[in-house]
This record gives structure tokens, C-alpha cells and sequence, in this order.
């Protein structure tokens, strides 16, 4: 098959998903009405409730859940073959995301812009709401000590995206300093920023800059995961108008440029797709494609992070219920062209198949190298533009470095929100403490990169991928839980919301499952101790879910379904 | 005509550079802002201010927004025995 199929492809059927599928569930399932007075409008307040345009917002929730993860996902999951990847992303994208990312949206809106824990408070039980923030608590881990390991790994392979990533931090300063200080408009200080940017990838091709190999008994990856690590222990306590805002701002226009870049270079060199489309030759060590497929690419198909963002900040700034199907949908779309990006550059990237069997000879090289043959594979593709294969490459490290970071940054945020939040909860006012809740929080990632494999400490981390891939999912699994009771108790057609709760419920258990019977085997106790707690937390919150059906609480009164 | 759409260009760049983050960086000025304002009108709420003899000429200022601000507080009413604003 030809790379360009594959694409128009994708185009076609994301295209058809939000023509057809989402005009249903915006007409028949939500009853969107273009009468209804939005929290944005009832409570504008210039703060937390502000009427925003359909296109900003979709801008800001597309750039929002779409980042290095729906990269690394479908880069891992090639090693089955580029079919098995493509067609989870192609259904889970139209009719999992699209109704997760569209659902929790509407569910928030009506429902005084509340987020989904809130939520699940109201429609399942207040015990669901300390379930799910534990939940979310073991997803930031989780991503923290993962992508502190792909940046390192990233770092380790590509060293010309080391100088391009570092200066970015004070050229997004400047910017900051520029609008916030001067009161600049930010368009000429973020297109000349854009410029130097590019300029510091060539210099960077130029001048490569690695850390030694071993240094203290460590590789240099581990020492990359701790530098990082504490990078962002430090970036999560600047004020975010100084650095986090204006290189998100710069990353989103990285993300555009990748895509028209990767999609342009495909359509240039129409290359051919050497992967399989099924690998009949997957190594011994790759656990099955199923289940594991379906939490080994969690964003780009479905992801419970998206939730958070349509119920945290999305539906505050809707100007009218009817932009949900453009924001919501249209957004969980825009993620999944990212992961056909990932699944065109891993599966055409390369001139053979050796050269693709190099990333994927076994399932922990797979893991490791899955982001770095991203990178090669799309660097291949631009090159088909002119652009020289050196700087493309150092691009796309670069890109998905600054994507990673930012993601550290904010979910070390979060996180330290989520302590503070539990320590209220808990009378542990230590928790709140801004310093000591930093400092935890550096001391937890680093120590789930250092000790999730002993046998390669801090660079082996991510061995944790399936598991983040599988909280991600349960996320993604209790919001729908949540979604589909509000459907019920409305007496409106559950099975478009129930199929995938069930769906991604049985996936996300039975993957569990085998994750913790492997660390068992492995001899992992730290992995079979978390695991198995995010195991109980889901099991719970689920018999909540069932025990909130059984007792016929009526989440509809708590919802506004008045159309004036 | 340029100007015009110039003018549209800056001004969708500016939103869509404020609008993700425009809730943290609002309630953060509305902490200093929450946090000035009690050191202006601490001593009419009973709290000694060495400064108040200074900070009295800027009462008027903090009285456009003093409903919400005591509503946020916690207050159901205005605290401020010589100022009913509720």
C-alpha cells in the first residue's frame, strides 16, 4: 500500500465521522440547541467564564490534547503491524474520542461548567470524586516519569536537538516578558521567535551537544530524566505568563508545521509502507496485540486526558452549546490525524524493511526506539520537500522534546494541585506547601523512572507505557461510565456511549491484568504494588458507577436541561 | 482595508495566546488584587494598619468591586459598618 492512501484514507473517514457521526449525536444524542445560554454567558465573569470563539477554542483544545503522546503510542504499536494501529486509531478516533471528547463537553455544560470529577460526584457518588482524583494523581505520575524518559531517550539519540530545545526556554521568556511586560501583541514576537527557532534547528544539526555516555554509572538518558525532572520541578513554579504560556503558543505552531510537513512530504514521495500491515513475525517478548493494542495507543484513539480538558477549561468558554460538536469532535479529530502522522512516518519512513526491523526487533526496543524511529521516519518524509534530512530530523526531536516539556511542566503543576486538594481532604497540611509538594513530586517521578526497571535504572523507564496507556484509558472509560448514565437517566439512546465504556472497560481490565501478572513474572513489586492499585480504584469506582444505577440516583435534576 | 484586517490578524493572535491560560493568569491578579484590597481597608475592618494614614486616599478606589469581593470572601454582606453596598 502507498503512504498517500493511507492518508487520504484517514482524511476521508475523519471527514465522514464529523459530516455524519457527529451531526447525529449532536442532533439525535445530545439535542444541542442553539438557544441555550452557556455557562460562558450565564456566568461571564472575564475569569473562569468567558464567551470565546468556536475557532480559538478549538484551537486551544485541539493544541491542548494533542502532544508527544498520540506520537509515542502509535509509534510502539507498529511492532503488530501498521493495520492493527491504523484501524484502532481510524474507529477509535470517530466512534470512542469523538464521543468522549464531544460527551464530557456537552455533560459540562450543562452542568455549570463543572470538570468530570465533579461530575461523577453528583451522578455516581461523592466517594467517586477522591477515586478519580487518586486516579488522575497515578496518570500524572505516570506521564511525568514516561516523558521525562522519552525526552532522555530522545536527547541520547538526536544530541543536535539539545541546543534548539534548551534555547527555546529563553526565547519563549522573551516573548512572555515582551506581552506581558510591554504589552506587545503576540504576533510579531512569536513569528520572529518561530524564525530563530528554525534558525537554532540548523545550528543545532551544526553543533550536537550529548552528555557522556556514562557518567557515574549511569547512562546518559538517566541523566537526562533527571535533569528534566528537576527542569520541571522548576518550570511548574514559574508563573505560567513567563515561560509555559508563550512556548505552549510556540509548540502549537510547531504542531501545525509538523503536519502539513509530514502529510505534504507523504503526498510528494508517495513512499511505499514497508512495515507489515500484520506481523506474522512479532518477537517473543511483545505481550498480545490483544488487548494490549488498545491501551499501547490510548491518545490518538481514545484518552481520559481529553476529559479533563472539554469539563476543566473548554466548556467555561463556549459561547454556545451548539460549538460542542466543533470543539469536542472536531478536537479528538485533529489528534487522530497526529497519530496517522506517527503511523505514516513509523510505517514509510524507511527504505526497507532491515531498516524498519532495527526500531522494532523486540518489544523493549520498540518501547525505547518507537519515538526515536518517529522521528527518523518523518524526518524522511520532509526530506522529500528539499528540506535536508539532518534538519528534519533535529526538527521533529526537537518538536516532540518541546511538546513533552510542556507537558511535564503542566502535569508537575497539576499534580501538586491534586496533593494540595488531598491533603485538604485528609487534614495533611504539609501537602499544600508549595516547596514540600514540589519536592515530592520530583522525588516520585524520579524514583518511578529510576526503579519501574532496576535492570536499566532511569532509562528503562519506559516499561511503563502499557500502564500509563491503561490509566489513560480507565479514565477515559469512567468518564463515558459517567456520560452514559446521564444519557439513561435522560432517557435518550445509551449504546453509542455504553459500547465504548464497555469496550474500552473490558480492554483497559484485561490489560491490566496482564501488566501485572508480567511485573509479577518480572519480579516488579513497585509495578505490581501501583498497578494494582489503580486496579482497585477502577473496580471501586466502577461498583460506585453500578451502586449509583441500583439506588436510581437522578443525575438529571442536577443537570440544566432547560433550553432558555 | 489592510489596516482593518491587520487589526483582525493581531487581535486573533492575541486571543488565541490568552485563551488557554487567561483563567489562571486572571485569578492570580485577583489574589493580589483580593490581597491589596485587605491591606487598604484593614483598619475600617478592625485590623491595626500602621500605613492606613497612606492607604486611606485609595479606599475610593477599591470600592468599585468591594460587593464581589466581599461575596468571594465569604461575606455574605458588607462587612464594612460605615459602607452598605448590599
Amino acid at each position: 500500500m502507498t503512504s498517500w492512501l493511507m492518508a487520504l484514507m484517514a482524511f476521508a473517514v475523519f471527514f465522514l465521522g464529523y459530516r455524519y457521526y457527529s451531526r447525529f449525536l449532536a442532533e439525535r444524542l445530545f439535542q444541542l440547541s442553539p438557544d441555550y445560554r452557556t455557562p460562558a454567558r450565564r456566568y461571564e465573569d472575564s475569569v473562569d467564564f468567558v464567551p470565546t470563539n468556536k475557532f480559538i477554542l478549538w484551537g486551544h483544545h485541539f493544541t491542548s490534547v494533542a502532544g508527544a503522546a498520540p506520537i509515542i503510542g502509535p509509534a510502539i504499536a507498529m511492532i503488530w503491524g501498521w493495520g492493527p494501529a491504523l484501524a484502532w486509531v481510524l474507529i477509535g478516533t470517530v466512534f470512542m474520542a469523538g464521543i468522549h471528547d464531544f460527551g464530557t463537553l456537552w455533560a459540562s455544560v450543562r452542568n455549570r461548567g463543572q470538570s468530570v470529577g465533579m461530575i461523577a460526584r453528583n451522578v455516581i457518588s461523592p466517594r467517586a470524586l477522591m477515586l478519580f482524583l487518586l486516579i488522575i494523581f497515578f496518570l500524572l505520575l505516570m506521564v511525568n516519569a514516561v516523558f521525562a524518559v522519552a525526552i532522555g531517550t530522545l536527547f541520547s539519540s538526536f544530541p543536535e536537538s539539545v541546543l534548539p530545545y534548551w534555547l527555546q526556554i529563553p526565547i519563549a521568556i522573551t516573548i512572555g516578558f515582551l506581552v506581558y511586560r510591554r504589552n506587545w501583541h503576540i504576533l510579531v514576537p512569536s513569528l520572529v521567535g518561530l524564525v530563530a527557532l528554525l534558525f537554532l534547528v540548523y545550528a543545532g544539526t551544526l553543533a550536537p551537544l550529548g552528555l557522556p555516555e556514562q557518567m557515574g554509572g549511569y547512562s546518559s538518558t538517566a541523566w537526562w530524566v533527571l535533569i528534566m525532572l528537576g527542569y520541571g520541578a522548576i518550570a511548574s513554579r514559574l508563573p505560567v505568563w513567563l515561560l509555559l504560556q508563550p512556548r505552549d503558543f510556540i509548540n502549537s505552531h510547531l504542531l501545525f508545521i509538523c503536519l502539513a510537513l509530514v502529510y505534504l512530504g507523504v503526498f510528494v514521495g508517495t513512499p511505499e509502507i514497508v512495515a507489515p500491515m500484520y506481523n506474522t513475525a512479532v518477537p517473543d517478548d511483545a505481550p498480545p496485540l490483544l488487548p494490549l493494542l488498545f491501551v499501547t495507543i490510548a491518545c490518538g484513539a481514545i484518552s481520559g486526558f481529553h476529559g479533563l480538558v472539554s469539563s476543566g477549561t473548554s466548556s467555561k468558554q463556549l459561547a454556545h452549546e451548539t460549538d460542542a460538536r466543533f470543539v469536542g469532535y472536531l478536537g479528538s479529530t485533529g489528534e487522530g490525524l497526529l497519530a496517522v502522522a506517527a503511523i505514516l512516518a513509523t510505517g514509510a519512513g524507511f527504505a526497507t524493511v532491515g531498516e524498519w526491523n532495527e526500531h522494532y526487533g523486540s518489544w523493549a526496543q520498540a518501547s525505547s526506539q518507537g519515538i526515536a524511529a518517529f522521528v527518523e521516519g518523518a524526518g524522511n518524509h520532509v526530506n522529500n520537500l528539499g528540506i535536508p534530512v539532518e534538519v528534519a530530523t533535529t526538527f521533529m526531536s526537537m518538536m516532540v522534546v518541546a511538546f513533552a516539556a510542556t507537558t511535564l511542566d503542566t502535569s508537575m503543576r497539576l499534580q501538586r494541585f491534586i496533593l494540595g486538594e488531598i491533603g485538604r481532604q485528609y487534614r495533611m497540611p504539609a501537602l499544600g506547601n508549595i516547596n514540600f509538594a514540589t519536592v515530592l513530586v520530583f522525588l516520585s517521578c524520579a524514583a518511578l523512572a529510576f526503579f519501574a526497571d532496576p535492570s536499566n535504572p532511569g532509562a528503562g523507564g519506559m516499561v511503563l507505557w502499557p500502564l500509563f496507556g491503561t490509566t489513560n484509558q480507565l479514565t477515559a472509560g469512567l468518564s463515558l461510565l459517567v456520560l452514559t448514565l446521564i444519557l439513561w437517566h435522560l432517557k435518550r439512546p445509551v449504546i453509542y456511549s455504553l459500547v465504548p465504556f464497555l469496550f474500552v472497560g473490558a480492554m483497559t481490565i484485561w490489560s491490566m491484568i496482564i501488566n501485572i501478572g508480567s511485573y509479577l513474572r518480572d519480579g516488579n513489586m513497585l509495578l505490581v504494588v501501583i498497578g494494582g492499585f489503580i486496579f482497585v480504584l477502577n473496580i471501586w469506582l466502577i461498583l460506585e458507577g453500578v451502586n449509583a444505577v441500583r439506588q436510581k440516583r437522578d443525575p438529571s435534576e442536577m443537570l440544566d436541561m432547560n433550553n432558555d | 482595508m489592510i489596516r482593518q484586517g491587520l487589526q483582525r490578524l493581531f487581535s486573533f493572535y492575541d486571543e488565541m495566546y490568552q485563551a488557554p491560560y487567561r483563567r489562571i493568569e486572571r485569578r492570580a491578579q485577583r489574589r493580589k488584587d483580593d490581597l491589596f484590597r485587605l491591606m487598604v481597608l484593614s483598619e475600617s475592618l478592625g485590623v491595626p494598619n500602621p500605613a492606613a494614614f497612606y492607604t486611606l486616599e485609595l479606599v475610593p478606589f477599591m470600592l468599585e468591586d468591594f460587593h464581589d469581593w466581599h461575596q468571594r470572601m465569604g461575606m455574605e454582606h458588607s462587612p464594612l459598618e460605615g459602607f452598605r453596598c448590599c
